[in-house]
């Protein structure tokens, strides 16, 4: 009951309060980029959940067994980003080959989040924060959540602005970013909720 | 060991590592990208028209490459070079394009034509199409506005003297015109016909004359006079089966009201 409630904090917290987009602004262009439509942006979401897990499992064992013990934890970043493109060019290989479908579907986004700055971000926190394995791939779920949260609200958004008349100075994509301003400050408004669900 | 030689190594390592990885990946579960594909798409002019039938220009070639028995010579921008150049790589007899041309089929223009009301609103044929069929009194043809002129790719349409015309030098028979025109009175031809009917009004000849002095009546004077038999009134229009036709002209000149034409499609094609 214990893990369960650790593990439902940590998604309340890396979807609504920590929001990966909204509120440590990792991952802004994709979420600038392909949220015009709801379809494409919640693509994305998707795959950006599944390179997330993916990226988590590959890289805690890494920093845990093999740059740590070595004191090299310094190498962190290199290591990652190394990683983490070489897996995600693997799993694009392995979908095309076996599963076409999936590939068609997720396959214009991955090369996209290969190295995105929001996948790295998840991966290093985790192990900042002090997270086991099993911590490290609900955070990472729970992270990728909330960037489809982020996306798909977005494009929402968005189609709506498409309909309306700003004046013509801000068209495009100040209007955008004006836009994810404002969304993101409505996030600010879960703010404590974890605290004062869960207690401290 | 020192700590920049073993900081060195291990990234070197894992760098080697991901690199094998990947190519063996990449030779053992590679799935092979159809050459030919490539290759006819580079062929191929990229206007991603659409009058091939398929998807754009990426979506023929893919067809191309993928099936048998595709032709060669659908693509009606490229001509007569692309399809030879499309059945070299695939190995085949290449085949002629026939050249497509589009053509209006209303002579319906401000001396012919009466006039109902008169539409000062949005300057599009669609817009006015729904306002009583139009400002003029026939509803079948030419609106004079400009959706045909608009989408032409090719600058090939103008407006004169309140109907459509197409420059054929200029049209590359895309048909987006015949797509964009409200009344449907634009049709593709194949550049090597003679004679064309200038009206597309389907009601009857008492009716067309109080609306417009270059309609079809139906009189059906072009059907008894083809020596081919092939023109026939369908619905009070005449009608060329150009299966038959052998371009003799004998219509036009029996034609009463000069409804059918010799077609002035004699652009860069023919020559």
């Amino acid at each position: 009951m214990e893990t369960f409630k650790l593990m439902l904090k940590i998604i309340m917290t890396s979807v609504l309060v920590n929001n990966y987009v909204l509120s440590k602004f990792l991952g802004i262009c994709p979420f600038l980029g392909v949220s015009k439509k709801l379809d494409q942006a919640s693509g994305m979401g998707i795959a950006v959940i599944f390179v997330m897990l993916l990226a988590t499992a590959a890289t805690w064992p890494i920093q845990t067994y093999l740059l740590d013990p070595n004191g090299l934890g310094y190498l962190q970043t290199i290591v990652f980003i190394l990683v983490i493109a070489a897996l995600v060019q693997f799993v694009e290989i392995v979908l095309k080959k076996y599963i076409p479908s999936l590939h068609a579907s997720l396959g214009v986004y991955l090369p996209l989040i290969t190295t995105n700055c929001a996948v790295l971000g998840v991966t290093i926190n985790n192990i900042t924060d002090g997270y086991n394995f099993l911590e490290s791939m609900v955070s990472s779920l729970g992270c990728g959540l909330g960037f489809l949260l982020a996306m798909v609200i977005f494009a929402g958004v968005r189609e709506r602005m498409e309909e309306a008349l700003p004046p013509k100075a801000f068209r495009g994509v100040p209007i955008t970013l004006a836009a994810a301003s404002i969304v993101s400050l409505a996030f600010y408004g879960f703010g404590g909720i974890v605290t004062s669900i869960f207690g401290e | 060991m020192s700590p920049v030689l073993l900081a060195i190594i291990s990234v070197t390592a894992i760098g080697l590592i991901c690199a094998v990885v990947l190519a063996v990946a990449s030779h053992f579960m590679g799935v092979p990208v159809n050459e030919k594909e490539v290759a006819i798409r580079e062929c191929l002019p990229g206007a991603n028209c659409g009058a091939c039938g398929f998807t754009g220009c990426d979506g023929y070639a893919k067809a191309l490459a993928e099936k048998e028995g595709i032709k060669t010579n659908l693509c009606v921008p490229g001509a007569d070079a692309v399809a030879k150049k499309i059945a070299d790589v695939l190995g085949v007899e290449s085949e002629d394009v026939i050249e497509q041309v589009a053509f209006v089929h209303c002579a319906g223009d401000c001396y012919n034509h009466k006039q109902k009301h008169i539409y000062e609103g949005i300057s599009s044929c669609r817009a006015a199409q729904m306002l009583y069929g139009g400002k003029g009194m026939c509803s079948h043809g030419c609106l004079g506005l400009g959706d045909c002129a608009s989408v032409c790719p090719q600058d090939a349409i103008c407006i004169e003297n309140g109907i459509a015309h197409v420059d054929t030098r200029k049209c590359v028979g895309c048909g987006l015109c015949a797509k964009a025109c409200p009344n449907h009175i634009i049709e593709l031809f194949p550049d090597v016909t003679r004679v064309v009917v200038t009206c597309s009004n389907r009601e009857k000849g008492a009716s067309v004359r109080k609306k417009c002095s270059a309609g079809c009546i139906g009189c059906g004077l072009c059907a008894r006079n083809c020596p081919q038999g092939a023109v026939s009134v369908v619905n009070n229009l005449a009608v060329i089966d150009y299966e038959k036709c052998i371009g003799c002209g004998v219509c036009r000149e029996k034609c009463p009201t000069h409804a059918i034409r010799f077609a002035d499609f004699s652009g860069r094609h023919r020559f």
